[in-house]
């Protein structure tokens, strides 16, 4: 969806700012966010692109004018509403009004480790179908606007590239993010011109997108 | 005042312009009342990522690269695997790719789309690597990032940029400096700051060691 989270090219927010100090976290609170949301997502009551999602989904003067772990906390409750797990009037009243709804797992203290180093591999072995580009290819993408969870940024939209590696099968956000099924594509990684995306005035020589070969056509001969 | 977003779940103005500890203590008592989480695994979590992984595993990583010309032809090659060896895996660095530095190409990472970035070699990424200014200005102007960086670099110098818009997480293998040359892999480790290895940054000489 183009909303508020597609911010590449984008000139309104000023100069980055460096932290020497590079504190991970600005007050406790923080921590517990990141926590909350990692435990959340190991109940496996969603995947990570409908978390992404629900981020994105934030109205954007909400989503512009909120800190990073705000914006966390926006998509789990918005996670744990879609889902029956908490209810709108538990969130606003901040105390457990009805039952829990049955979960599939509880993350517990000793599985945290393991849980986390374990990770989630997205990709997928599909020995019967073999992928469409390689190397070297040059393709154009699909200048599409979808209203759901998708991963090719505007910037990138109907512009001409080159393949520079494929990884494999891996899980369609798209359709992951919909509850559709996890629908494995070829994974490219793609390569830019600057100038392509965005004319004379640029410094970068090139950018580098990991697309969906659904987001990809063969290049017109 | 109430707005809606889509799905029509309910959000109101008022809850997310509350204190956010508040707002987060309500949420997370909630959340173990019903059931849903185990207030220890909270505290393992936040241990994992404030006190173990960081970006000093990435620096042993780069270490290693640098003294080993096997090893960083394997990480070049299936960075993956390299980085697994040495102990370093999960969630999100599932599917790790490294970029070569050279005196001709800048390699710089970001995710415009969120705050993609490889947690078992860097752990939890800056407030900067989350902002939009970062995610809104690394794809078009990289030079620019770099100054406000305050640094520079050589006029022929080509930036690439790299998006972090799938599962796949870059980490950028910096350049050697040459005071650093015949250094063991421990002395090195100083050397690799975790901007450098996101390509807003170069390894330098350790604080301590620059009077």
């Amino acid at each position: 969806m183009n909303g508020p989270q597609d911010l590449g090219g984008m000139q309104a927010f000023g100069a980055v700012k460096p932290e020497p100090l590079q504190p991970i976290f600005h007050a406790p609170w923080e921590a517990r966010a990141m926590a909350l949301v990692v435990a959340m997502g190991a109940t496996g009551s969603w995947n990570i692109d409908r978390s992404r999602f629900r981020r994105e989904s934030l109205p954007p003067a909400v989503y512009y004018t909120s800190s990073y772990y705000e914006i966390w906390m926006g998509g789990l409750e918005g996670l744990l509403e879609e889902n029956g797990l908490v209810s709108g009037e538990e969130l606003a009243a901040s105390c457990a009004l009805g039952e829990a709804k049955p979960i599939k797992k509880t993350l517990k203290m000793q599985e945290v480790e393991a849980t986390l180093s374990r990770g989630s591999p997205t990709n997928r072995d599909l020995p019967v179908k073999a992928p469409k580009f390689t190397a070297g290819d040059w393709i154009v993408t699909i200048n599409e606007h979808p209203s759901h969870h998708t991963r090719l940024p505007r910037y990138a939209r109907g512009k001409a590239g080159k393949v520079l590696a494929c990884h494999g099968f891996h899980v369609f956000p798209d359709s992951n993010a919909q509850g559709l099924g996890e629908a494995p594509q070829a994974l490219y990684t793609v390569e830019f011109d600057g100038h392509a995306l965005w004319g004379q005035q640029t410094s970068a020589a090139s950018v580098c997108v990991d697309c969906f070969e659904s987001y990809l056509q063969p290049f017109p001969k | 005042m109430q707005v809606t977003n889509q799905q029509n779940t309910s959000l109101s103005l008022d809850k997310l312009s509350r204190d956010p500890a508040a707002r987060v203590a309500a949420l997370e008592s909630v959340l173990i009342a019903k059931g849903y989480v185990d207030p220890l695994a909270i505290d393992a979590i936040i241990d994992t990522y404030q006190n173990k992984v960081g970006p000093r595993y990435g620096a042993k990583v780069i270490a290693r690269a640098w003294t080993e010309p096997e090893f960083k032809a394997w990480l070049l090659r299936d960075a993956t695997a390299a980085i697994s060896s040495m102990g370093y895996t999960g969630r999100q660095g599932e599917h790790m790719t490294v970029l070569e530095n050279t005196p001709d190409i800048h390699n710089m990472v970001v995710c415009t789309l969120c705050s993609c970035y490889p947690l078992p070699v860097l752990g939890l990424p800056p407030v900067w690597y989350k902002s939009p200014a970062y995610r809104s200005k690394a794809v078009v102007n990289p030079l620019g990032v770099l100054k406000d960086f305050g640094r520079e670099l050589p006029a022929h110098v080509r930036i690439k940029v790299w998006d972090s818009t799938a599962e796949i997480r870059y980490l950028v293998l910096p350049m050697q400096p040459e005071a650093s040359k015949g250094l063991n892999a421990e002395a090195l480790e100083a050397w690799v700051s975790r901007d450098s290895m996101i390509g807003t940054g170069f390894a330098e000489a350790p604080l301590e060691a620059k009077v």
